[in-house]
């Protein structure tokens, strides 16, 4: 796209058009537009229709009945939003009940998964024998395929033949039965920590990409000026990585929001209360109740408040950023 | 510009759920209608009957060769396991992008049927596949809702039997079960160290949504009013639910870790495995049991009994697989010759031996057993202890959400708390709303 918005400046403007009351187009003024176009085109079909057919779909009832012929559903105003926000009724208790566990559930991994990754940033920022390994061993949770690591950590958490237990029961002699850790209470847990080993390497990415640019000069006068490292780091380090770390907790917000396959590939069909994060708990809605226009509602109930707590966010942070 | 993306992805994210699971869907079907030089081409998705999906094309694959051989019609097969079928039977509905003819669970057949997206078999259509006469009359009435002409045809039939290893019942000194205490008796009898009474498919909520309707069944209790409304916090169903839960929460004659069984083959490995000495299964177990290394008289099988008393004997629901032939095929005869084809004596036969399943035709003798008193069994319970799954069009959602919130309640008694009469209650209170909304 830098090459489209290059294009327009070649001087060449051959006046052919003389009947124009404004000033002649230059020859090849489409190209930039035409180097635009599929972008353009891609965007619509890939974002901007569907997101509309989905909020078209949230104000219908597309239930069964009309799925073979959606032209027919009728249109059924809010009635499907007054579902989903009635909390006394079954389902928008169940919706309420997935938001306050996705909530609590975003929270946890993406405060964790930062705090991992910045650990790991900082101590790999020296250069030492081995690093190069340890920072490839530290990507792999990153560049493995997202269904094996996740059905590997199904397998772990097994009842009888899981490694978890097979660790602590067995090899330590923990007391106690073997608890279950894919239903129950247990299944938050396992959701968290299974989402934190997805999710604390891009942390350790990006803040190690963002540390690189740190000029090592500074920490050196620091270091003249007796900075010991907690204090480098509080002073030189947060601040200089302020950029990075507005995007990226940020994007880990949204991504971990948002997360469908980690319970998707957990607990299969039956997932449990505890682990019914809310894009999971949207599909199943619509899914295997075939009612689209329900799920659709929530699925745009859930879209306004992603960009509530994302514009407040940004609106708040460049504030500050403008005053510092 | 930054937030607009951002936010754009996030919603997109959102809306992407609902169509999620469209991806792998619709692309073998494209090629459903092509009629080049008068050969026509047919698709069609098998359900996966026997061991593997492997194993139901080496079975379907001769069969489909002959109709060629007959007919000059080539058929395209694809057998998709039971965990994605109905995703992408929805799926094929939604998009319209569907193939010629579909294998369906039998107790989504009104479901479907209301969807409108299948073909009426009218009496013309029934005429071309030889006739309504030809089918056992409890199997083609799951074709579909009461009065309306039915979009399916019955494939296979199938029943819940209760399997028992005998050896383990004659070393106790144990008679098969004939009602429900026994049962209980016997199966605490035969619970000890690590060897259990009985194993459930506790994690799977078809089979879960299954049993609610047949212990509600055996209560004398229906879980739809004659004008469909759900009826699932009745006292006969919330008993006939705990009744069931009840094997694992205070007979305990049922390892907690079945709670994890999200199929039935699990329990079945069990049982050939003589880790358990009970389990209920429609009678296309025979395949995996035997499968796994037990032999056809090792194990017995009696009806699923109810409590003592009772008023009805029903021991299973009319299980069981249908064909059903997509409305917008382009193929229309050429689906009916097949789906005649498939329900012809000749090719009953010889896939019910195969895939064990009971005969769907009259005066058909079943075949699926070497063993004959189990073929006896089987039959009696498919043709006078089996009642047919509520034939209204939510009834696919009284297996989600019903089956769902047993799969629940086993998960709150296996890790060690306690679901009481009012806690089913309120679950199947919920339940019923949820049907409701969507309906």
């Amino acid at each position: 796209m830098s090459a489209a918005t290059a294009a327009p400046t070649t001087p060449k403007a051959a006046g052919h058009r003389a009947g124009k009351p404004r000033r002649p187009r230059p020859a090849g003024w489409w190209l930039p537009y035409a180097l635009l176009a599929p972008a353009v085109i891609f965007e619509l079909l890939i974002h901007v229709i569907p997101m509309f057919t989905g909020i078209w779909m949230s104000f219908i009832k597309l239930t069964k009945a009309f799925i073979a012929n959606w032209g027919n559903a009728p249109v059924t105003g809010v009635a499907n939003y007054n579902v989903a926000l009635d909390f006394n009724g079954a389902v928008g208790a169940g919706l309420l009940r997935s938001f306050l566990v996705t909530c609590a559930f975003t929270l946890l991994v993406v405060a964790i998964s930062w705090v991992l990754g910045m650990a790991a940033a900082v101590a790999l920022q020296k250069n030492f024998w081995g690093r190069g390994f340890i920072r490839t061993l530290f990507l792999v949770p990153y560049a493995l395929p997202m269904y094996a690591g996740i059905i590997a950590w199904k397998f772990m958490l097994q009842k009888d033949t899981g490694a978890i237990n097979h660790f602590f029961y067995d090899n330590l002699h923990l007391g106690g039965d073997k608890p279950f850790w894919l239903i129950g209470d247990n299944a938050f847990i396992s959701v968290v920590i299974v989402a934190i080993w997805r999710l604390w390497p891009f942390a350790f990415l990006m803040l190690m990409a963002g540390l690189q640019s740190i000029p090592s000069d500074v920490y050196e006068a620091s270091a003249v000026d007796g900075a010991k490292p907690f204090r480098q780091w509080r002073s030189i380090t947060l601040p200089m990585l302020r950029p990075v770390n507005m995007v990226l907790i940020l994007v880990m917000f949204l991504w971990t929001f948002n997360d469908f396959n980690t319970p998707f590939v957990l607990f299969g069909n039956g997932q449990p209360p505890a682990g019914d994060l809310i894009s999971f708990h949207i599909y199943n809605a619509s899914f295997l109740t075939w009612n689209f226009g329900s799920g659709a509602a929530m699925s745009v109930l859930l879209l306004l408040f992603l960009l509530l707590v994302s514009g407040i966010y940004l609106i708040v942070l460049n504030r500050r950023s403008h005053r510092a | 510009m930054k937030i607009r993306t951002l936010a754009a992805t996030a919603a997109i994210a959102a809306l992407a759920l609902t169509t999620a699971a469209c991806g792998g869907g619709s692309n073998s079907s494209s090629s459903s209608s092509s009629d080049s030089s008068g050969g026509k081409t047919l698709t069609y998705w098998a359900s996966n009957q026997g061991t593997s999906l492997d194993n139901d094309k080496e079975v379907l694959t001769p069969q489909l060769q002959k109709f060629q051989q007959q007919t000059g019609i080539k058929v395209n097969l694809e057998v998709i396991g039971w965990n994605d079928l109905q995703t992408r039977i929805q799926t094929a509905v939604t998009s319209g992008q569907a193939p010629d003819v579909v294998n369906i669970g039998n107790t989504w057949a009104a479901s479907l049927q209301s969807t409108g997206a299948f073909m009426p078999f009218d009496s013309s259509a029934l005429d071309a596949i030889g006739g309504k006469d030809k089918f056992v009359k409890t199997a083609l009435d799951t074709g579909g809702a009461p009065g309306q002409d039915p979009t399916s045809v019955p494939l296979y039939g199938l029943a819940y039997g209760l399997y028992y290893n005998k050896a383990m019942f004659s070393s106790a000194g144990l008679k098969p079960p004939t009602t429900w205490e026994e049962l209980v008796t016997d199966a605490k009898k035969l619970t000890s160290g690590d060897k259990y009474g009985f194993a459930l498919a506790a994690g799977s909520y078809t089979e879960n949504s299954h049993f609610a309707f047949i212990n509600a069944a055996q209560n004398g209790a229906d879980l739809f009013d004659s004008s469909g409304k759900p009826t699932f916090t009745s006292d006969g169903v919330v008993n006939g639910i705990k009744r069931y839960l009840d094997l694992m929460q205070t007979d305990k004659v049922v390892n907690v870790s079945n709670v994890q069984y999200d199929n039935g083959t699990k329990a079945v490995n069990d049982f050939a495995t003589r880790k358990v000495a009970m389990i209920l299964n429609q009678n296309n177990a025979d395949n995996s049991i035997q499968a796994n290394g037990m032999k056809s008289s090792e194990y017995g099988v009696v009806p699923f009994p109810a409590p003592e008393g009772s008023a009805t004997k029903v021991a299973s629901h009319v299980a069981g697989i249908n064909l059903s032939i997509f409305k917008n095929t382009k193929n229309k005869d050429a689906a009916l010759q097949f789906v005649k084809f498939m329900t012809s004596p000749e090719t009953q036969t010889a896939l019910d031996k195969k895939f064990t399943a009971l005969p769907v035709l009259k005066d058909a003798t079943p075949n699926f057993t070497d063993n004959a008193e189990e073929a006896k069994t089987f039959a009696d319970i498919y043709a006078t202890k089996s009642k047919p799954l509520p034939l209204v069009a939510s009834e696919d959602q009284f297996e989600s959400t019903v089956g769902k919130a047993m799969n629940q309640m086993f998960a709150k008694i296996a890790s060690g708390g306690t679901v009481s009469t009012s806690d089913i209650r309120s679950a199947l209170d919920t339940a019923q709303q949820q049907v409701a909304a969507a309906g």
